[in-house]
């Protein structure tokens, strides 16, 4: 065989391989949502948001886990986002001298791929140890700390887009740094740091391992954030590990639930940011 | 007068300034805070079963409530094991996806082809554990696993390793479910590093007549080898903290085993699964040894996998 016959050979095994290497990554995500819509949607019905988590072998529906979830994911998001917006602002507007900046990177980098169950157990040893009991507020508190890397990463990096030039024209005209940043920055990068918000609330809306020791879980209907509260993932992590074929069909209908609305609001995201870098 | 309220304004606006600065400079120190206060929680949860138990947490075998005798070789073991399972599996999947993205794929299809690898990242881990115990649990056991048993089994040393009855839990299935997981992420940064080749170094190699494969080969993984290594890391620092889908498809046995195929537990399971029961404090103290263990762990990986993508970015800058 010529050399240069092996080279072509080579050169289209690679190819093949990588082909069926992508393929392998797309079939898995169909598997997976098939599965999820083949399980789920029979168990998909109105009764779901009316009725609460049933005992074993009657029917019931996830109203209060639905309800917990909403509600903690959105408390997580009021409590992280500002602290996520400030801190990425200190990256990209001041922190260009100081050392503080790329040490705050560096951790916020490690934080955003730390273990979330580490920091469940950070939560329940500063929150639940201290006030005795599971609790709404540290499930929402561990969710909050997860939202504050992905906010403070896409903020940085949405502020560092906003070109210099509308830094200076604004100082030009006298106003002073911090309008700069809030009146003018904030408003050219609005729709990448909203991307970034849609992207943390995608992101915890499915988390469970932060809860487990925190927000616990709690069979009946609980509005109080001072006891533990009935959540989606906690919820489907009980149901499908147990025997019983209608908390097993309840855990499909939840994770079909959530997965669904996890990846509108990633796709959402994704048409809110190539939609913004568009127009300029 | 006029002059007057200016100054007047100009001090107002100043103290806004310098207000402004400090408290965002306040929540940035805050996540450094933050970082000290988990080490911390934990070291200090962790204390007691540290000093009970000493160095030999780390080699013991025992697991045992009723005794309340613990110890972390077992979590420890699993852990690895799954994670070297999901990077055997899961890197080259990634490093060929990124290279179909970046070389091959039609412009019209990378956009949704990328949105869909991402997609993976996204869908929760306790999705991937719901589908792994009910679809590919019973899957590998009555098709893949007595195959393998059959055929790799039989061989000499490394046959060990496919021994036993096929369970279709344990480490093998968690391993190959971390590698679906953690394949978005090295994709995601090799294609990335992969797209800092400078243009022109390609060009000149396809010029002088090399293959796409060769051109793959010897310029652009040379080039971003450090990128690559670091997305790499970063894959492997996911996959070492994979909590609920390992918990649902390892089996939770504090058991080491040499065959794959048999049931393990790893650190983030074993504290997804009894935290809750855990009664006696030296017992929650384990758990919190074993949280602290990973802790460390997972943030040496993501430490070196940050400081190599760094040192890259460094390269790409000058």
């Amino acid at each position: 065989m010529s050399r240069y016959a092996r080279r072509r050979i080579v050169n289209i095994v690679y190819l093949a391989a990588s082909i069926a290497a992508t393929a392998v990554g797309l079939i898995f995500l169909f598997l997976v949502l098939y599965a999820l819509l083949r399980n789920g949607i029979p168990g998909l019905s109105t009764t779901l948001f009316t009725q609460t988590t049933p005992p074993p072998g009657s029917a019931g529906g996830l109203a209060n886990a639905i309800y917990g979830s909403v509600v903690m994911t959105l408390v997580a998001t009021l409590v992280g986002t500002p602290i996520g917006v400030l801190t990425g602002t200190y990256l990209a507007e001041y922190g260009k001298i100081s050392w503080i900046a790329p040490t705050v990177r560096f951790v916020n980098d490690i934080l955003l791929s730390a273990p979330s169950i580490i920091i469940g157990l950070f939560v329940y040893q500063i929150v639940v140890v201290q006030m005795g009991h599971f609790s709404a507020w540290a499930g929402s508190i561990a969710l909050a700390l997860i939202v504050m890397p992905v906010v403070i990463r896409t903020t940085e990096d949405m502020l560092t887009l906003v070109p210099g030039s509308l830094r200076e024209a604004a100082a030009a005209l006298g106003t002073p740094r911090w309008r700069v940043i809030v009146q003018v920055i904030y408003r050219a990068a609005l729709q990448g740091m909203l991307t970034g918000v849609m992207l943390a609330v995608a992101r915890i809306a499915g988390e469970t391992a932060p809860l487990l020791f925190t927000a616990l879980n709690n069979q009946f209907w609980s509005a109080d954030m001072n006891a533990p509260m009935a959540n989606l993932p906690v919820v489907i992590f009980q149901f499908a590990l147990s025997p019983y074929a209608d908390w097993q069909r309840l855990a499909w209908a939840g994770a079909t639930m959530i997965t669904l609305t996890i990846l509108i609001l990633n796709i959402l995201a994704r048409l809110l940011a190539s939609w913004s870098s568009r127009t300029p | 007068m006029a002059i007057a309220t200016t100054t007047a304004q100009l001090d107002r606006q100043r103290v806004w300034d310098v207000l402004f600065h400090n408290v965002t400079r306040i929540f940035a120190v805050g996540v450094l805070i933050l970082l000290g206060g988990v080490m911390v929680a934990l070291g200090i949860g962790a204390w007691p079963a540290f000093s009970a138990f000493g160095p030999s947490f780390f080699v013991s075998m025992a697991w045992n409530p009723v005794t309340d005798q613990y110890g972390a070789l077992p979590a420890i073991f699993g852990t690895l094991v799954t994670s070297l399972i999901a990077m055997v599996i899961g890197v080259p999947l990634a490093l060929g996806v990124a290279v179909f993205l970046t070389e091959l794929c039609p412009a019209f299809l990378r956009r949704p082809i990328g949105t869909m690898i991402e997609l993976l990242a996204a869908i929760p881990s306790i999705i991937y554990g719901i589908w792994g115990l009910f679809v590919l649990a019973p899957f590998l056991q009555l098709t893949v696993q007595p195959f393998l048993i059959d055929t790799l089994g039989n061989i000499p040393l490394i046959g060990i390793l496919f021994q036993g009855p096929p369970l279709g839990l344990g480490m093998l299935t968690a391993g190959f479910i971390l590698a679906m997981m953690v394949l978005p992420f090295i994709t995601a940064v090799t294609r990335d590093v992969f797209l800092t080749v400078p243009a022109v170094l390609r060009e000149s190699a396809y010029g002088i007549g090399a293959t796409t494969s060769e051109v793959i080969r010897q310029i652009v993984v040379p080039y971003t080898r450090t990128g690559i290594i670091g997305g790499v890391m970063l894959g492997l620092g996911r996959a070492l903290g994979e909590t609920m889908a390992v918990t649902f498809v390892i089996g939770n046995a504090h058991e080491i085993h040499a065959s794959l195929l048999a049931p393990g537990t790893t650190i983030s399971a074993t504290l997804a699964n009894e935290f809750t029961d855990a009664v006696t404090p030296l017992y929650v103290s384990s758990l919190f040894a074993l949280g602290f263990i990973l802790f460390i762990i997972t943030f040496i990986v993501l430490a070196a996998a940050k400081i190599m993508l760094l040192r890259l970015q460094q390269r790409a800058g000058t």
